[in-house]
């Protein structure tokens, strides 16, 4: 079967190598945990519990506030010893609820169940109770996405597996070593969508993952695997669903607008988990990479340290230069080590100090790789000109909205100029002048 | 904790390692092999042509950044392309201080003069060669042989030894003399013309050096050679010879792929090569000079705002009815 893929995109240098075949390692409970109520898209949490509680492994410490919103559960067994803001990957101190581990290790999981012992609303009702989300890195709450809008109806549900970002292998990992929690992840999924659709797509440069799951889905004959084109943004949404159906998305536009939901592997994982043992979404798999004497992909509890991590890994090789918190395309830098993972981080990336070149910006050379490269088919350097010129109606009536910041463009531009930087910064202020006049 | 200092940027975090200075250096080397075939056919004189033309571009370009106190970026090797392309267009005759006014007025008037690197609208280079067109048209039009050249054509060529095959062409005078200009001569570049467009076959090795590297896209030399083939057809010229002839490769392959100045569109770029084919042609059949390379990019790099803007690609799920 040949490949399919999106127009547009760049070829990047993946560097997977270094734990693409390094088996899924349990970390140890840590000592204590740090829970912010925001994990994800939507309203924050509303923290339930106080200082000096004592709470079990899945108890709610905070609650979901509103439809889209997740809950956050205990990671660790033990008392709460602070509840307030506290550092968060996403720059700013966020509310946050502090648990000190007392080794008991006692949990509050619900039962587990058959997957044919539930309903399709049992379900939905299931991903909510359980605080899912997507653990891709957009962290949407999943349970919103199987609602769809009043005159919408889902026809298909695919896993996305293509993880194109370069250094991540947890997904990878997941599809290996897991293929049939990934699977009744997708059928429970497929149930509560009420379809008979399914597809997993997966970049070919994970040929074991593409093996094992197709015959893990063998039994299952409304479940397709589809080998993807290795090319980034693959993993993106829209392109995705373009790759796996031929549909196009309209700009503006949800998944849902033609009939699919997508979710991520790890996200179907940790519902199957839900399903089997009760468990609700408290640990994720991270992959520990770059400059790490000894990158691996872990399982780790929800609120660990980041610096607890890089020290499992034995530390950095060198100096550090720079710490990503997921891809390296579109993941956040951290300036602290002290941060909690949260139910989107799905790596750690340590760049070494050798390896970053601060390059200048000069002006816009007209070349147009980005033009070639953009998914979106925009034309990034005009609209990063007219955003610098301040004029935001122009970069807006060049589509400058249905950009999704891949970072493709700023990836190929040989005048190093700081394109989807720029335009994020621009998203933000339109969006905020819409609000404004609204 | 982190006992160190670290980067914190905004994504992505890793980058392509193409830059503009490498690009510039890229299409340097892609012309070295036709730069040194003029030396060696044309001797010392095109060497001098070359080397004050480059070196009064980037001191141009440096004394200007420098009162206008801006940054110089005379590294990034652009003003030293601009002058090498500058002298590659230019007859071997041209005496040398013509070809320094010229790189004087190709940054200064061609490219600062708009803001620099990235906002000029015409191919500095060639509002170089225009000016000097202008201001000396008959040292520009002086041409000479390569020193080897006069075997094929004996002592007829005598008569004609101030003329390009264009020239020659335009006047007739191919058919009064009963003189054929092998095609071999055209490709290997024994015949007259300027330093850089004689010899077709080193020009093409360089433009497609370029165009495997990505530096430059097909499209535009495809579209410009093709309309010219075809327009040479409908006019019954000779294709080939009109193809060959003159300075299309170097203006297909280096001038009219100048990022700055064509459009960044991909439709806007085949456009682009077709506009430049018909002036081309237009120039050569019904105008007053014999070659109009030079002008048929200029005045597409003048269209080129307009091309963006009637070439812009669907959007990705663009939707029609927006209410």
């Amino acid at each position: 079967m040949r490949a399919k893929t999106f127009q547009g995109g760049v070829h990047l240098h993946y560097h997977k190598e270094a734990t693409a075949s390094k088996p899924i390692v349990d970390m140890p409970e840590p000592k204590q945990v740090i829970l912010p109520v925001q994990q994800h898209i939507g309203a924050p949490a509303e923290v339930c519990v106080q200082v000096g509680d004592e709470v079990k492994i899945g108890d709610v410490v905070a609650k979901a506030k509103g439809f889209v919103s997740a809950s956050v559960h205990a990671s660790i067994a033990g008392k709460v010893t602070a509840v307030g803001p506290m550092p968060h990957p996403g720059g700013r101190n966020v509310m946050a609820v502090t648990i000190e581990n007392d080794g008991s290790g006692a949990t509050s999981f619900a039962a587990g169940k058959e997957l044919d012992a539930l309903s399709g609303d049992e379900l939905k009702q299931l991903m909510q109770d359980i605080g899912l989300v997507g653990m891709g890195g957009a962290g949407f709450p999943t349970h919103v996405k199987y609602y769809p809008p009043e005159g919408k109806k889902i026809e298909t549900v695919i896993l996305n597996g293509a993880e194109c970002e370069p250094y991540l292998t947890c997904d990878h990992r997941l599809m290996v070593e897991e293929p049939e929690k990934v699977i009744l992840g997708l059928q429970a999924m497929m149930k509560a969508a009420g379809t008979d659709d399914g597809y997993i797509g997966i970049e070919v440069n994970k040929p074991d993952a593409i093996e094992i799951l197709t015959k893990a889905a063998a039994s299952d004959p409304r479940i397709k695997i589809v080998p993807l084109e290795v090319k980034y943004p693959q993993g993106e949404e829209k392109m995705l669903i373009h790759a796996i159906t031929g549909k196009v998305v309209p700009a503006g536009g949800l998944p849902v607008d033609v009939g699919i939901v997508v979710n991520n592997i790890a996200t179907a994982v940790t519902l199957a988990e839900a399903i089997l043992e009760g468990k609700p979404l408290i640990s994720r798999i991270v992959t520990v990479t770059g400059a790490v004497k000894n990158p691996q992909n872990l399982r780790v509890r929800l609120g660990t340290s980041v610096s607890e991590l890089v020290d499992y890994c034995e530390g950095f090789t060198g100096t550090p230069g720079r710490i990503v918190l997921g891809g390296p395309m579109t993941g956040p830098a951290q300036y602290r080590l002290d941060l909690p993972v949260i139910k989107t981080t799905s790596g750690v990336l340590v760049q070494d100090r050798g390896q970053i070149k601060l390059l200048e910006s000069s002006p816009c050379v007209r070349c147009a790789r980005c033009v070639d490269v953009c998914p979106y088919n925009l034309m990034p350097c005009l609209i990063g000109c007219a955003i610098e010129a301040g004029d935001l109606a122009q970069a807006e009536s060049l589509g400058i909205m249905d950009c999704r910041e891949c970072g493709s463009c700023t990836f190929v531009c040989p005048a190093s100029r700081p394109i989807v930087q720029t335009i994020k910064y621009a998203k933000a202020k339109i969006a905020a002048q819409k609000r404004k006049n609204s | 904790m982190l006992d160190t200092q670290v980067v914190v940027s905004p994504a992505p975090h890793i980058k392509d390692v193409i830059t503009t200075e490498k690009a510039m250096k890229m299409v340097m080397l892609a012309l070295l092999p036709a730069t040194l075939f003029s030396v060696i056919a044309f001797g010392f004189k095109a060497l001098g042509l070359i080397v004050c033309s480059m070196v009064f571009a980037v001191a141009t370009e440096y004394t200007i950044q420098k009162a206008l106190k801006k940054p110089v970026t005379v590294y990034d090797g652009s003003a030293a392309l601009t002058g090498l392309l500058l002298a590659l267009t230019v007859t071997p005759e041209l005496p040398w201080w013509m070809i320094a006014v010229g790189a004087v007025v190709s940054i200064g008037l061609g490219k600062h003069i708009f803001g620099g690197l990235g906002y000029n609208m015409f191919n500095p280079a060639l509002i170089g060669r225009a000016f000097l067109l202008a201001s000396w048209p008959v040292a520009m039009t002086t041409w000479s042989w390569p020193s080897k050249a006069l075997g094929w054509a004996g002592n007829q060529v005598d008569a004609v030894s101030g003329a390009t095959a264009l020239n020659l062409e335009k006047m007739g005078m191919l058919k009064t003399l009963n003189l054929e200009i092998p095609y071999a001569n055209l490709l290997w570049g024994n015949i007259s013309g300027s330093l850089g467009e004689t010899s077709a076959v080193l020009l093409l090795i360089g433009g497609l050096y370029l165009i495997v590297t990505k530096v430059i896209d097909w499209r535009i030399p495809v579209s410009f050679l093709g309309t010219v083939f075809v327009l040479s057809l409908v006019f019954q010229k000779d294709p080939i010879f009109q193809v060959l002839a003159g300075g299309i490769f170097l203006g297909a392959f280096f001038m009219a792929t100048d990022w700055v100045t064509s459009p960044v569109t991909k439709k806007g770029r085949i456009y682009f090569g077709i506009g430049c084919g018909v002036i081309t042609m237009l120039i050569r059949i019904f105008g007053g000079y014999p070659e109009g390379v030079c002008y048929s990019i200029l005045i597409m790099n003048a269209v080129t705002p307009l091309l963006d803007r009637l070439t812009v690609p669907k959007r990705f799920g663009e939707v029609k009815a927006h209410a």
